[in-house]
């Protein structure tokens, strides 16, 4: 699937509403999500779309009720492929400012 | 069929046949299926035959996670039952794994797991929910490249 995609789909206010609502409750359909967005069911519907061609939202029929699932899949690939490379530094860093502002605490008391 | 837990989708560029192998090939699962946590890799190990049990193993031989083979269509279907060893018996505390492999647009493959009746278990369901997108990630990874992960068990 293309990172595009799911980069676009993360870069607006509520299709992230949408994600927070799926992982506070996975497995919904849209009208238990329209109860929570403060706009119209086919607004909802265009931005379950985007979300759904991002593969960030998974769809389980059953029966005849469509539901939404949160597919954290891709957001692991980000995860590994932007976020872990780059955190081993920041770590350090912030294991240094602890250290040294614990350190000035211990110096005080 | 009760409403998934959790449903895991992604799409592969490989072929139906090399994703159910990766499934249930010991000597390929070593190479992607990770334990969340770090550390040795897992091997899913049955003769695969609806009934017959299942076995979630370390590289040791010791059994994480087993249950049974509910369903077995190669190379679109597998369901298996989920549980701990020490609650084999006790059925109602199992959860239940479905792999759906299907073709999909532009030679890409489709795997989509969904995990139900984990509501029977708050504890796995926290321990698996971690889990599946890492070991998907990194099945596709393998499939796609040919490689293990850096870092996986048998990458070095």
């Amino acid at each position: 699937m293309d990172i595009d995609k799911v980069f676009k789909a993360l870069a607006d206010p509520t299709r992230r509403r949408l994600l927070d609502q799926l992982h506070s409750e996975s497995g919904q359909t849209l009208t238990a999500l329209c109860e929570h967005m403060d706009m119209s069911r086919q607004a909802v519907t265009q931005h379950l779309q985007q979300l759904e061609e991002a593969n960030l939202v998974a769809i389980v029929w059953q029966g005849r009720e469509k539901l939404h699932y949160l597919n954290p899949v891709p957001l692991h690939e980000i995860y590994t492929r932007w976020i872990e490379k780059f955190e081993h530094g920041r770590l350090d860093a912030l294991h240094n400012l602890k250290q040294r502002l614990e350190g000035d605490d211990n110096d005080k008391t | 069929m009760t409403k998934p837990d959790f449903v895991y989708v992604t799409y592969i560029a490989t072929t139906p046949e090399k994703v159910w192998q990766a499934l249930i090939d010991p000597a390929l699962a070593r190479q992607y299926w990770a334990d969340p946590k770090g550390g040795c890799a897992r091997v899913n190990v049955s003769d695969w035959q609806p009934g017959s049990r299942w076995e979630h193993q370390r590289l040791d031989g010791t059994v994480d996670i087993l249950g049974k083979v509910v369903e077995t269509t190669p190379p679109s279907r597998l369901v298996i039952t989920w549980a701990r060893p020490t609650e084999v018996e006790d059925e109602a505390k199992h959860s239940r794994v479905t792999f759906d492999i299907e073709p999909y647009s532009d030679g890409l493959v489709r795997l989509m797991v969904t995990h139900a009746d984990l509501e029977r278990d708050p504890e796995m369901l926290k321990g698996i929910s971690g889990g599946w997108p890492i070991v998907l990630s990194n099945l596709k990874t393998l499939l796609e490249s040919g490689h293990a992960l850096p870092g996986s068990p048998v990458a070095s």
